[in-house]
């Protein structure tokens, strides 16, 4: 905090101005975008017009959330090897998405994952079910970043003091809802596209900066990081995180499974899949956000070691202690060092391009949760399907307002709240109760409406309970209650019990239920998701 | 509900699709690849998760300079999901589309499909 009040001063002026540059222009984008947007597949998918490229880039936005810039890089900067094992879980990950549910999901789905999910199911208990279960893990995942935003913001542009917190999460929450509302898919996904350039060029110079004063070689960044950590070898090997004990190693386990199995059951990430106009598209959207995200990961691990070897974890700490802000305190430290003109040019950039990252996740997520409640739980669950789009989409809009300010609600009175057990727990929800349900839908012919509703409920509230009675909650150091203690779950991460439970729930519930699977409907959606026959 | 005209009268031959060689074909082929690779990816994966918990010394040993083995199969996790990727999507283009687009061009109803692959 010292190091970064001292410069902020300097720097506060020029990333204010970067940071509204990046507003005006995404503003502009999105007004434009809002006057494209006609009927509710420009509402919910951009009309579909978006080419594999595009949508690989803001998958890559969507994704590339301010856990991932700054939470990793820091993860990597305080605990050398255990922050890159984070990378490692969220890249692999994408295979899932890429060999199994992209393309089934394109070909057979419409605007929300619910439309997947109750395709041969009856509509309204499935739609139901997978509408609160896409809510849940959004209000999750929106709550970290909204949190990891109200802190960076205050310390990066060097206000200080709750109430200028209060008001930077409020500006962000309405800025997010302006861009859902009026830009809708569009306007989002251009966002996201605008937002994964900037994050990435800055994070590549950033990444040459580190490696240029090693002269480009990897084993002497790694020796001069090891040195400066205080902790010597040890800095580069597993387990100065989680090695200490054996329920450590198991919660690192079940963070692995949560981490590789979480992404192709986040709803915001599979709503982008219906922004292309078809399967192959879809395909190739994957494989560019594969090669992105990869490449972003692999420059962190520069920005890491770097900010361990150059600023030191000593420095780290002091301004933050989770190490969330070891990636600006480097790009200062390349500028040339606090109280330089390099340094307050660098920080600002870079700062800027957090805030816009951060903005765009956010919006990204208020879209998948508004677009679920409009189209499965009001369009299709409450209007019983009687609903006109022109009402959907402004049911949509409506939405968006709501869920921004129970977001803005929440932020302001959980912002003690760990960001990355939030995130790390939205990836346990998502593959406990999403995962295993969609899987079942698309490839096993006998799954059915009592399967899906009993898959998604008990992987939903196995993972949330667990979450509740853990120490994420109470009795640690850093619970949100760290003054009571009812905790009897020893992980934090609940997604080796919850995972399997949401897979067995499926499974038993199909079988135990009397009620026949529909045999046509599986063949229409067999069909229509291998050859695209009859795709929206 | 969902259901447009067009899709509608695809779903009445959507029976017969199914139960042709040309699909059964298809399907294999999507199976036959996706399946054992999933399956295969997620135990190096887990291999690798195992490894960093439980295997620390082996972890440690040195490869050259200050890069050990726990570095080395980190990269390898990369190395491994791009040429995964890379696999699927030269396997997809020759195995997979082809069926596809032939079923789709057989069995289009209208002239629906038309402008989808003109956009793509």
């Amino acid at each position: 905090m010292i190091q970064l009040a001292s410069a902020a001063s300097d720097h506060r002026g020029l990333t204010m101005t970067l940071f509204g540059l990046f507003v005006a222009a995404t503003l502009g984008i999105t007004i434009w975008a809002g006057r494209q947007t006609k009927d509710a597949a420009d509402f919910y998918a951009g009309g579909r017009g978006f080419t594999g490229f595009q949508n690989g880039l803001a998958i890559s936005g969507d994704y590339m959330s301010a856990a991932s810039f700054l939470g990793i890089a820091g993860a990597i900067a305080l605990f050398g090897y255990d922050g890159f094992l984070y990378s490692i879980g969220f890249l692999v990950a994408w295979l899932v998405a890429l060999l199994l549910v992209a393309e089934p999901l394109r070909n057979s789905g419409r605007y929300t994952m619910a439309d997947v999910l109750a395709f041969r199911m009856r509509q309204r208990p499935v739609r139901t079910a997978a509408g609160v279960s896409t809510i849940v893990v959004s209000i999750f995942y929106l709550l970290a970043q909204m949190v990891g935003a109200g802190s960076l913001v205050a310390l990066l542009l060097g206000v200080s003091g709750e109430g200028a917190k209060r008001w930077t999460i409020v500006a962000v929450g309405a800025l997010m809802v302006i861009y859902v509302a009026i830009g809708g898919m569009k306007g989002t996904t251009w966002v996201q596209i605008v937002k994964a350039v900037l994050l990435i060029a800055g994070t590549a110079l950033m990444t040459v900066l580190v490696l240029a004063k090693y002269h480009f070689n990897l084993s002497s960044l790694l020796g001069a990081a090891s040195e400066a950590s205080g902790k010597g070898a040890a800095f580069l090997e597993p387990g100065l995180k989680y090695g200490t004990t054996g329920t450590t190693k198991l919660d690192f386990l079940s963070l692995g499974l949560a981490l590789v199995l979480g992404t192709a059951g986040l709803p915001h990430i599979l709503v982008r899949f219906y922004t292309v106009p078809t399967a192959k598209a879809a395909r190739k959207s994957v494989l560019w956000a594969i090669g992105i995200i990869g490449g972003f990961y692999l420059m962190t691990l520069a920005l890491g070691f770097g900010a361990a070897a150059l600023v030191g974890p000593k420095a780290i700490k002091a301004s933050n202690a989770a190490g969330n802000t070891a990636a600006p305190l480097l790009a200062q430290e390349l500028g040339g060092g606090a109280g330089s003109t390099g340094g307050a040019i660098l920080l600002a950039v870079i700062s800027a391009v957090a805030f816009a990252t951060i903005l765009a996740v956010v919006a990204g997520l208020t879209l998948a949760s508004s677009a679920s409640f409009a189209h499965d739980l009001w369009a299709n669950v409450i209007r019983r399907g009687k609903a006109s789009e022109k009402e959907e989409v402004r049911s949509a809009k409506l939405a968006a307002v709501a869920i921004g300010a129970i977001a803005i609600l929440l932020s302001i009175f959980a912002d003690k709240l760990n960001a990355a057990a939030l995130v790390a727990l939205a990836f346990a929800v998502a593959a406990s109760a999403n995962l295993p349900t969609l899987l079942y839908s698309l490839f096993w012919k006998r799954f059915n409406t009592t399967g899906a509703v009993s898959s998604v409920y008990a992987g939903l509230i196995t993972s949330v309970t667990l979450v509740i009675f853990s120490t994420v909650v109470s009795g640690g150091k850093n619970s949100l209650f760290p003054h009571s203690d009812f905790h009897w779950f020893p992980l934090e991460n609940p997604g080796l019990v919850s995972i399997p439970v949401g897979f067995l729930a499926g499974w038993i519930g199909t079988l135990l239920s009397k009620e026949t699977a529909d045999q046509a409907k599986y063949a229409e959606l067999e069909v229509r998701s291998l050859t695209g026959l009859g795709a929206h | 509900m969902d259901t447009p005209p067009a899709a509608e009268a695809a779903a009445a031959d959507v029976q017969r699709i199914e139960e042709g060689e040309e699909f059964r074909g298809l399907r294999s082929a999507f199976r036959s690849f996706a399946f054992p690779v999933t399956i295969g990816f997620i135990l190096w994966y887990l291999l690798y998760v195992l490894l960093s918990s439980y295997a620390p010394a082996f972890m440690a040993t040195k490869v050259v300079g200050h890069i050990n083995t726990a570095l080395v199969l980190g990269l390898l996790q990369f190395a491994s999901t791009f040429a995964i990727a890379a696999w699927y999507a030269r396997y997809a283009d020759r195995r997979l589309d082809p069926p596809a687009e032939a079923i789709r061009e057989s069995h289009a109803p209208t002239a629906v499909h038309a402008p989808r692959e003109a956009a793509e």
